[in-house]
């Protein structure tokens, strides 16, 4: 039976894992490359490197980092933020990475998921999703694409740029043209419960997952075993992503799949 | 020396990564002439087979006379499907044909709620042993990701089950695949990938 997925996510910024609460806040967390391979001995099934704070300049140093981690493990690796260009999405796959991760760059050119599927094939481009339930969008992004809002309230609004910019996108219609345009995997994070520890956003990971036909990965909210159960059972999930949850020591990636193995839940032992 | 074909369908990275930290030296061939010298050869693919096109009549023939004279073949995930004799994606390319029977995609029950791409860790059964699975356990579970599928045959190595049975590594002789990422399957990938160098 195929296996649900737990993703450890390295949110890196200057070469460093940092996670905050809402996006905000960040605290250190540690060298990539070590929590990688700590990771790996625990049995993680895959690693996404999330460069945060990535800017042009930033590539060469986000090969490095890329580099540094695939060097530890021999698992599916993800590299997203600040992948803006096919050159970009190019440099971070010739470091290491497996698969790209879209976000803004996506909403603002949705061709360029295409163009991606196309040179490296779908199983090799993520789109991420991050979406807000029901936000009042009252200032949007100043300068960015989508500065003629504000927008209506929608069931889950979709925001751009980690989360600051404001979009007229619904996360399950963007999933839908997402996945037609050639993504290969949905990358969807709440945001409303990133670092929040309260559980993951099952209806919301439902709404996108029974929408389309590609893997769903959940991601925001993880603060206990329970939760991933329940985004798997309830919020349809094909895999689940967490980041401080694993980094602090706080729970161990074979205990959380001993858990969801006792409650019945497939994963890779 | 191990040819590594690059046909350019995608990223060779992590093969050329795994293949190094079990001592294999690897090179990618510029001519299809070079696999002569080879003393393995890996057709890599990920993604459409209509990518296999790259693989030219030239490219085809070295192959295929590499084969015959013994040299150990080793193909990965749309690599093993261009060994069978075609595939329903790209119904006007040829595969090389060495192993009977035809690619297929995945059918599920209407709202069975699989997803298509087979994304993710699922496991093997071995209908029989083989030097390629040697000392993998059943239950082993390895790293998929493909639409596409190959029958189970006489050949077949190790069986997966997604919707049905299909062919997760095959060996007959020489002719060796795996439709799974064995350089993405972490250590039970990185044995399979030892017990093909060491054949």
């Amino acid at each position: 039976m195929l296996s649900k997925r737990i993703i450890a996510c390295l949110d890196v910024r200057d070469g460093k894992v940092v996670k905050g609460v809402n996006f905000e806040g960040l605290r250190d967390a540690g060298d990539p490359a070590a929590l990688a391979r700590r990771y790996n001995v625990e049995g993680i099934d895959e690693v996404v490197i999330l460069d945060v704070t990535a800017t042009v300049e930033a590539r060469q140093a986000r090969a490095h980092t890329i580099a540094a981690v695939a060097r530890e493990i021999f698992l599916p690796l993800a590299v997203g933020g600040g992948i803006h260009s096919e050159a970009d999405a190019a440099a971070a796959i010739e470091a290491g990475a497996d698969k790209v991760s879209l976000n803004t760059a996506a909403l603002r050119q949705p061709e360029l998921i295409t163009r991606l599927a196309k040179r490296y094939g779908s199983q090799a481009v993520i789109v991420a999703i991050d979406a807000k339930r029901g936000a009042t969008v009252a200032a949007p992004h100043k300068g960015g694409p989508y500065e003629q809002g504000p927008y209506e309230r929608g069931p889950y609004n979709v925001f751009a740029r980690s989360g600051q910019a404001a979009t007229p996108r619904d996360a399950v219609e963007w999933a839908r043209e997402a996945t037609d345009r050639g993504a290969g995997e949905i990358l969807l994070t709440s945001i409303d419960r990133d670092g929040t520890k309260s559980g993951f956003d099952c209806a919301m990971t439902a709404a996108v997952s029974d929408a389309v036909n590609i893997p769903v990965i959940a991601s925001g909210g993880a603060g206990t075993f329970e939760h991933f159960a329940e985004v798997f059972r309830e919020g349809h999930a094909d895999a689940a992503l967490a980041a401080s949850i694993f980094h602090f020591n706080e729970k161990s990636v074979s205990e959380l799949k001993a858990f969801l193995s006792k409650s019945g839940i497939p994963v890779r032992i | 020396m191990i040819a590594l074909v690059d046909y350019g369908a995608g990223n060779l990275t992590s093969v050329r990564k795994a293949l190094a930290a079990i001592g294999a030296s690897v090179w990618t061939p510029s001519a299809p002439g070079e696999l002569a010298r080879a003393d393995g050869i890996i057709v890599p693919g990920v993604g459409h087979f209509d990518a296999t096109r790259g693989l030219t009549d030239e490219w085809r023939t070295a192959i295929t006379a590499a084969v015959a004279s013994g040299t150990p073949l080793l193909g990965i995930c749309v690599g093993l499907q261009w060994l069978f004799e075609g595939s329903e994606e790209a119904p006007g390319v040829a595969g090389l044909g060495l192993l009977k029977g035809t690619c297929f995609t995945f059918t599920f029950p209407v709202n069975a709620r699989q997803k298509v791409p087979h994304v993710g860790w699922n496991s093997l059964t071995m209908p029989r042993p083989s030097t390629l699975m040697a000392g993998i356990a059943p239950g082993t579970q390895v790293y998929f990701t493909h639409s596409y599928a190959a029958p189970v045959i006489d050949d077949t190595a190790a069986i997966c089950d997604y919707g049905g049975a299909f062919s997760a590594a095959v060996e007959r002789g020489n002719v060796s695949a795996v439709q799974f990422h064995p350089e993405k399957s972490g250590e039970a990938g990185l044995r399979i990938l030892t017990n093909w160098l060491g054949a």
